[in-house]
């Protein structure tokens, strides 16, 4: 009984520390997100709020929570107030496999602890895509619910367009696969080690590039970023499925999505980037002596990889404009899913040619 | 392993994932109730009504739309289950005693059978978006 009240303690810990830390990274990238689109068209971006406005995102996510949610005439009050809530669990709850840092197992009163992964388990990355489907109910049940023709038509854009490019990601990551043998992100993580030329975006034999322009292209339309934004394509939708939500429920979605966006960095770092690892072999606190400190390197170089990919979307947006819904789903389906398909047969041929 | 150990290992494993998946609920419902407590509420009709360029809304939003959608659903439905397929034989096929000749070929077969199917859509013009 001590020990399952234990492993219970030790799993919350783990649990508060992960969402801390992701709820921490939303309101950066809230910040980072006007600051970068403010440099790069040479303005400042938020300056009021604290020095340089770094307080912005706590000013920011006070006044939402201060608001009053608005539900509208003739909206279905109960799938209306469910619909943020099924949008951000699913894009919270996928960190639970992703590995931060090196597995350092160690004994605590008897139970083995994982410091850095909530759970290893065996089919990590199809549990991450699994529940980054339900996120898609969200996104329809809300614009469904609100009864304004914005909502609606944002929310079956937003549904037609994550699954079209949910189908990409899958078979993206196939090569991945076949190259870790495993499911497990951490397995993954592992097989990585060894310096940048271990990282399955150049490891021979298969190198998975196109793998990764696809991913990286699937997941800025699965996130419904610029340039792929057309459920929320203000020009023409005001906001698309959230037009008519408030406060704290409008808040929810806009969580969900940049919690998204670095669920989806962190799995294209964990997959394609070698997660954790450093790009040289070993790390550089062990070679000088302080070897059980490595692991904070770890973590540095996965922090690092992770925000590659966040400026990556902030660079997009400050530069490219918006596709049209037609050439969206064309090049969706007529480019991106051949080029996948064909890295799965070159990558098992190549693996069959030069096994492990 | 016996069968017990085997339940237990995953319970140790997933139940970390459950306690998640009621965490980030939790937080969902009771910041939503919190907010709810200490925000001003002061409906009116015209505040209430739905956004329609400031126009008063002229019919119900829940209209037919294009079936395009479900088109789209539909083909998604399909190959998704067949990607679902070729994740169990990426897993074991690099592996050093399970790489062969007719894993290779088998799956090479199931993917030419994705294709006619793909080649199908395409032709019917089941991809095209107008």
């Amino acid at each position: 009984m001590t020990e399952l009240s234990l492993r219970l303690a030790v799993s919350l810990a783990q649990i508060a520390a992960v969402m801390g830390v992701v709820m921490l990274t939303v309101m950066i990238l809230t910040l980072a997100e006007r600051k970068v689109l403010g440099w790069m068209q040479d303005r400042m971006g938020p300056m009021e709020v604290g020095p340089y406005g770094i307080l912005q995102p706590i000013a920011d996510g006070l006044k939402l929570f201060f608001k009053e949610d608005i539900v509208p005439a003739g909206a279905n009050k109960f799938m209306f107030s469910l619909a943020p809530i099924l949008a951000m669990v699913p894009a919270l709850i996928g960190f639970a496999v992703i590995p931060f840092g090196p597995s350092n197992k160690f004994e605590l009163f008897g139970i083995t602890v994982e410091p850095f992964v909530i759970s290893d388990i065996n089919i990590g990355i199809l549990y991450i895509l699994a529940f980054a489907s339900i996120g898609a109910y969200g996104i329809i049940l809300g614009g469904w619910a609100s009864n304004s023709k914005y909502s609606l038509l944002g929310g079956l854009r937003s549904a037609a367009q994550v699954i079209s490019y949910e189908l990409n990601v899958g078979l993206a990551i196939v090569g991945v696969l076949i190259l870790a043998g495993s499911l497990s992100l951490v397995k993954i993580t592992e097989a990585q080690s060894g310096g940048f030329w271990h990282w399955y975006v150049f490891a021979l034999p298969a190198p998975q590039i196109f793998a990764f322009v696809v991913y990286v292209i699937s997941a800025v339309a699965e996130t419904n970023r610029v340039p792929f934004d057309l459920p929320e394509a203000e020009s023409e939708l005001v906001a698309g499925f959230f037009t008519e939500y408030s406060g704290m429920r409008f808040a929810f979605f806009f969580i969900a999505e940049y919690a998204n966006m670095v669920l989806v960095s962190c799995v294209a770092a964990a997959m394609f980037l070698g997660g954790w690892n450093a790009p040289y072999p070993g790390t550089i606190l062990e070679h000088v002596g302080l070897g059980q400190f490595a692991w904070a390197e770890n973590i540095a170089w996965f922090t690092v990889k992770a925000y590659l990919f966040l400026f990556l979307f902030f660079w997009l947006r400050a530069t490219l404009p918006r596709l049209r819904y037609d050439q969206l789903m064309k090049f969706g389906w007529k480019v991106m899913l051949p080029i996948a398909l064909g890295n799965i047969v070159v990558t098992s041929i190549a693996v069959y040619l030069f096994p492990r | 392993m016996s069968g017990i150990e085997l339940l237990l290992e995953y319970l140790t494993k997933y139940f970390p994932i459950l306690l998640f998946i009621f965490v980030a609920l939790a937080f969902g419902v009771v910041t939503l109730l919190i907010s709810y407590l200490v925000q001003p509420k002061y409906p009116e009709p015209e505040k209430l009504s739905a956004y329609e360029c400031g126009s008063e809304p002229f019919s119900d939003a829940r209209m037919p739309f294009p079936v395009r959608y479900y088109i789209f659903a539909m083909l998604f439905v399909i190959f998704d289950i067949e990607v679902i397929f070729l994740y169990p034989w990426a897993v074991v096929f690099n592996d050093i005693n399970k790489v062969s000749i007719i894993g290779l070929v088998e799956m090479l077969v199931f993917i030419a059978l994705f294709l006619v199917a793909y080649v199908y859509a395409w032709r019917k013009g089941a991809l095209e978006w107008d």
